[in-house]
């Protein structure tokens, strides 16, 4: 499945998708930045409510497919046109992250 | 490539909104020398945790990284207030960052831990007053 595929479904809504074509390959949660680099894998979506500006730097070096915000977090434009610049696709749900991953899980 | 290729930064400790920013910078290079997205990842995380260190705890510093032939060296050096005791440093969870980097998602004890993860050797030389400096090594 692809980000792109992942963006058809309606509870996720993307944010910016500069690389649809990503390919996704599982999941992981956190929100301890540090936490998620040490364990987060190459093609995960990661899901996440922390929606600062390092965001985008730990989502760029973790390699992850896509970041998505649960519970509807939003995100400043600043952030936003930097993950746009740096090629990091951003989706937002109204789930939490355990429903989020779940169905995530179906999809897969 | 017989040559040592050198890749220099200055960390801004100011802003914290722009740390990885020579992280992101080098995986970018590393990438247009075709090395493999593994290592890349390894040698690219293991600079930011260390940039972000620097940014958080020194108020910046330097970060070099060296593309030898069989190796890649990542050298960050700071004139904070060192590391009084680098073993405690070292275990998972422990950290002296404060409340506002830890609502950033920071300062859960795992910087140190994740370098010497990521990399094959690692190194710290520290003097309390006078600054830290973080040798680590990815081989290829």
């Amino acid at each position: 499945m692809t980000v792109y595929d992942l963006s058809k479904n309606s509870q996720f809504n993307v944010l910016t998708m500069p690389e649809p074509e990503r390919e996704i390959n599982g999941v992981y949660i956190g929100d301890l930045l540090s936490w998620v680099m040490g364990k987060a894998q190459y093609d995960n979506v990661w899901i996440t409510i922390m929606s600062n500006i390092n965001v985008i730097a730990v989502a760029s070096l973790s390699d992850v497919s896509c970041v998505l915000l649960a519970e509807d977090v939003t995100l400043d434009n600043e952030v936003l046109s930097t993950a746009k610049q740096k090629g990091i696709n951003i989706l937002s749900t109204p789930m939490s992250a355990y429903d989020a991953a779940i169905e995530l899980s179906g999809m897969i | 490539m017989s040559e040592v290729l050198n890749f220099h930064f200055n960390v801004d400790g100011n802003d914290f909104t722009s740390a990885g920013q020579a992280s992101i910078q080098i995986k970018k290079n590393l990438r247009r020398l075709g090395l493999d997205p593994e290592t890349i990842r390894r040698v690219s995380i293991a600079m930011y945790e260390g940039e972000i260190n620097m940014v958080i705890h020194a108020h910046g510093g330097e970060a070099d990284v060296n593309v030898y032939e069989d190796r890649i060296e990542i050298i960050l050096k700071d004139n904070g207030p060192g590391i009084e005791n680098i073993e405690q440093a070292m275990q998972e969870g422990f950290s002296t960052a404060h409340d506002q980097i830890r609502s950033l998602g920071f300062g859960a004890g795992m910087g140190l831990p994740n370098m010497k993860r990521y990399t094959d050797d690692m190194k710290i030389e520290s003097v309390v007053g006078v600054g830290t400096t973080v040798t680590m090594c990815v081989n290829l």
